[in-house]
């Protein structure tokens, strides 16, 4: 019997365990599961948590529960990947033995690297929004929030999701002018890059967004740590940014597991071909999602579109054969822009976002870079469709490969 | 694309100054780039410029705190080094593409 073994069950380790469910012969492959917990959060929903649109119910279900039934899922801390002797290390030191291992581990959020983010103030003043728990300890804040100055900070690059941020400013301003207190509130949003987004085309429509909601943008503002005495955030630059709650999208690291197996980078993320997601130190070990060092966004669209292109790859190389599929980086965001409205980006390694139609040319229904309901709809159908479709790998209308045909360059 | 003239090699540079071609970068070049930012350089900004050109070559992400742990300068030195935006600053010295660190 041979051994497939993936590490992790979040939204890449359970596409890729269905897909290779519906392809691997049972009575040659076991296919082995591994994560810490058995509790899957629907991260994209952490979002609108803080503004009372979505409640933990709405995010969280089983892992168990969006597995096929032959894998033999194991909930235990993996310590350590051995790959010269293909050896998962996990739990007290117990062992088991792969042929092909999938790193899916993702990427997490890592407040203690920041001085001052995790002192007394946590979850007083200071929060998160990538964690179930900091999203909901900010829901709490802003029942009886009454205004003041309120911070979002972007600490290191890079981060899952980046456009998360922005939507979190975006819809606190709808969320502040609702309650009839915005002109209380001041909002700042600060960023070590030089605008909003990385690619110019988006960064000077998302910078005319965050002008028109009067939201103060501080760029280049790369953050030492936070004077808690003062409540000011400082850069490395000696520049200071006032606060009265700030929340911080904090430094994103890969799992340590990653770093003692020596198949990583220096931030803990999977060292792989960006085409083929195969590891570029052992051929028997593939990558996706947020634990691999590929330069896209960190985001559930890219694994997904990038866990066709992987399939494809694995079925070669258990065939023996080239691995002929190559990943183009394809990311698709939806990014909320308040008062029931959305935008949309698509992407890749060489094309950055343009305006147009999405899924189809001329017809959409969705406007990449307009400002839409309809948009907004397409990210709040996004929570079925992840939960029905996208994690147990049923069939869905859109392609994995950027296209440009729709878009207006 | 613009053309600019360095050390007395033509270089191919994109409107905010980067590098097109990082062949066409030597150390000469580096420090006329440097004169223009009003920059003298130190062996230590040639090897945080060594650090980021070997690591884009790999095809890897650059960030600020990959140059902290590099072992040459910590973060606070890299902000003397390259003063204001040091990433940018020391990529453009390093005859490199402004860096897309996160996409
Ligand atoms: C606030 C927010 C908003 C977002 N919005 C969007 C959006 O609108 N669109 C979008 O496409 N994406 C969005 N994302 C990003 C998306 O959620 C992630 O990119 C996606 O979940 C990545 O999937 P993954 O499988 O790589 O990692 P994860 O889903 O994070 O799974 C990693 C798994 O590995 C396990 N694990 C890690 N280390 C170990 C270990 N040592 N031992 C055992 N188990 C381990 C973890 O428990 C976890 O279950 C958002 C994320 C956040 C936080």
């Amino acid at each position: 019997m041979k051994r497939f073994v993936i590490l992790g069950a979040g939204t890449a380790g359970t596409m890729m365990a269905n897909k290779m469910d519906k392809y691997l012969d049972k009575s040659e492959w076991e296919i082995v599961v591994l994560d810490r917990n058995n509790t899957h959060y629907y991260q994209p929903g952490f979002l609108f948590i803080p503004f009372g649109m979505y409640k933990a119910k709405d995010v969280v279900k089983k892992k168990s529960a969006y597995l096929p039934k032959r894998v033999n899922f194991i909930v235990a801390d993996i310590g350590k990947i051995d790959a010269d002797r293909n050896t998962i290390i996990y739990g007290d030191g117990k062992e088991l033995v792969y042929d092909i291992l999938i790193v899916a581990t993702g990427t997490v959020p890592s407040p203690s690297e920041t001085p001052g983010y995790l002192g007394d103030r946590w979850y007083k003043n200071i929060f998160d929004f990538y964690t179930f728990e900091g999203a909901v300890a900010l829901s709490e804040h802003f029942e009886s929030f009454k205004g003041g100055k309120l911070v979002v900070t972007i600490t290191e690059l890079p981060y899952k999701c980046p456009i998360a941020p922005l939507e979190f400013v975006f819809l606190a301003d709808a969320f502040f002018t609702k309650k009839g207190i915005r002109d209380k509130v001041e909002l700042f949003f600060t960023t070590p890059m030089s605008g909003a987004f990385t690619k110019p085309i988006a960064t000077k429509m998302l910078g005319a967004l965050l002008e028109e909601k009067r939201i103060n943008v501080v760029t280049d503002f790369y953050v030492e740590g936070v004077d808690e005495a003062k409540n000011v955030i400082r850069s490395y630059d000696g520049r200071e940014v006032e606060f009265d709650t700030l929340v911080v999208v904090p430094v994103n690291l890969g799992d340590e597991l990653i770093a003692s197996s020596g198949l990583g980078d220096d931030m803990n993320y999977v060292v792989v071909d960006k085409e083929t997601l195969q590891s570029t130190i052992k051929p028997n070990v593939f990558a996706i999602g947020d634990a691999a060092n590929l330069p896209t966004s960190k985001a559930g669209s890219v694994a997904h579109f990038a866990s066709e292109v992987l399939f494809e790859n694995l079925k070669a190389y258990i065939a023996g054969q080239p691995l002929a599929h190559k990943f183009d980086g394809h990311a698709n965001c939806f990014i909320e822009t308040g008062f029931g409205k959305a935008t949309l980006i698509d992407f890749d390694y060489t094309h950055e976002p343009y305006p147009g139609e999405y899924p189809v040319a001329g017809i959409g229904p969705m406007t990449l870079l307009g400002v839409t309901r309809i948009n907004h709809w397409g990210k709040l159908a996004f929570k079925p469709i992840y939960w029905e479709f996208l994690l147990k790998d049923r069939k869905m209308p859109v392609s994995n490969r950027f296209s440009m045909t729709g878009k207006r360059v | 694309m613009a053309q600019k003239e360095y050390a007395g090699v033509m270089v191919e540079v994109n409107n905010e100054g980067y590098f097109e071609n990082s062949n066409q970068w030597n150390k000469e070049v580096a420090a006329a780039i440097a004169k223009e930012n009003n920059l003298e350089l130190t062996d230590k900004h040639y090897q945080v410029m060594d650090f980021l050109r070997e690591r884009v070559a790999k095809g890897e992400a650059l960030t600020i705190r990959s140059i902290g742990k590099s072992g040459i300068v910590d973060i606070k030195g890299f902000y003397e080094l390259f003063p204001g935006a040091p990433l940018k600053l020391a990529t453009k010295l390093a005859g490199l593409k402004k860096p897309l660190s996160c996409v």
